[in-house]
């Protein structure tokens, strides 16, 4: 159980680290099993690593080695971004690190753009899909509805659209 | 008084937890709304300060609730946030990680799997947006969100790199009175 949380506290919020980690290292999973586990994590709400871990300790020590995993996962990470705020709570009132944060707040969010640009390239989306994305985009960005009635909607449309595609 | 408010956090991020399909990132947006419309916990700039702060340490993307929890109320509210929004998405997760098998052979899993991803790209998009409309207040921000997007897009560099640029530039930009 130990070796569990040990293992995990190292790896980052990046997948592939978690699947050098899981697959090649430690070797817990063949690289079938966590592509199953990732696809299933993904699908479920939720951190799509912290499901992933959760079902990975269940899977070695049942519900207790997800509990430690889970806190192995969410310890290290915990820790230093408090120190990391703490530190910069002290100087933020430095004329220097307030720009430096607007710096890089506004870089973060170009961040999510690229890699929502990146990952709809990685799908190969069809065009019905496009439209999808663009309406889900539409709804929550500008529209600002809540995000409850976006996928009550757009989940069984999007489903709609993938049995659609199959069907020919 | 604290214990009330702890109790809200822990309720409101509880409810978020069922909603982050597809990862942290597209709730993003109704994060912002619960805590920057509805409840007034921080305010626009200082929510867009705490995500770029919680991109800059590794692990799970949804820190950046755990940071909002302990801005709010210390160290049970950073506890209290971070339970709301792991625990109900973890037992969902324990529950379907028992039925892995049955799940992964359903006839429906397919389907699931290729209409997910969609409406994922879509929140994650306006989780960029919203950001970037609370933290982008001068064209140079803006510009710097776009060369943010396209680093990304273009290059398969750590992300972190990014961030320092950005944080250098608004440095020199401060230093010559350019925001």
């Amino acid at each position: 159980m130990g070796f569990l949380s040990i293992g995990l506290m190292g790896f980052g919020g990046v997948a592939a680290i978690a699947r050098h980690v899981i697959v090649e290292r430690r070797r817990w999973l063949s690289e079938q099993d966590y592509a199953n586990i990732l696809g299933v994590g993904q699908v479920l709400p939720g951190g799509n690593l912290i499901n992933m871990t959760v079902m990975l300790g269940d899977r070695f020590q049942g519900a207790a080695g997800s509990c430690i995993a889970l806190l192995g996962l969410m310890l290290m990470p915990l820790i230093i971004l408090l120190a990391i705020t703490t530190v910069y709570d002290h100087y933020a009132h430095l004329e220097d690190v307030r720009s430096a944060t607007m710096g890089a707040a506004a870089a973060a969010s170009g961040l999510v753009i690229g890699t929502a640009i990146k990952m709809g390239r990685a799908l190969k989306l069809s065009w019905p899909k496009i439209g999808v994305v663009l309406v889900a985009f539409l709804a929550l960005a500008v529209a600002r509805f809540p995000l409850v009635l976006i996928l009550l909607t757009m989940i069984p449309i999007s489903l709609g659209v993938v049995w659609w595609e199959r069907r020919r | 008084m604290n214990g009330d408010l702890v109790l809200e956090i822990l309720i409101a991020f509880a409810s978020l937890s069922f909603l982050a399909v597809g990862g942290a990132p597209g709730m993003i947006p109704e994060l912002h709304r619960v805590v920057v419309e509805n409840h007034h916990w921080v305010t626009d700039a200082e929510f867009a300060k705490l995500f770029a702060l919680s991109q800059t340490a590794p692990g799970p993307n949804l820190l950046i609730i755990s940071l909002i929890g302990w801005r709010l109320a210390g160290l049970l509210g950073l506890l209290a946030a971070t339970a709301g929004a792991i625990v109900p998405s973890s037992i969902l997760a324990f529950i379907v990680g028992r039925l892995m098998e049955r799940v992964a052979k359903a006839s429906w899993y397919p389907y699931l799997k290729g209409a997910i991803p969609p409406v994922v790209v879509g929140l994650l998009l306006s989780s960029g947006v919203v950001t970037a409309r609370a933290a982008d207040e001068t064209t140079l921000a803006f510009a710097l969100s776009g060369l943010g997007a396209a680093y990304v897009v273009l290059s398969q560099r750590n992300p972190l790199w990014i961030l320092a640029f950005g944080a250098f530039t608004g440095i020199v930009a401060g230093r010559f009175g350019l925001i």
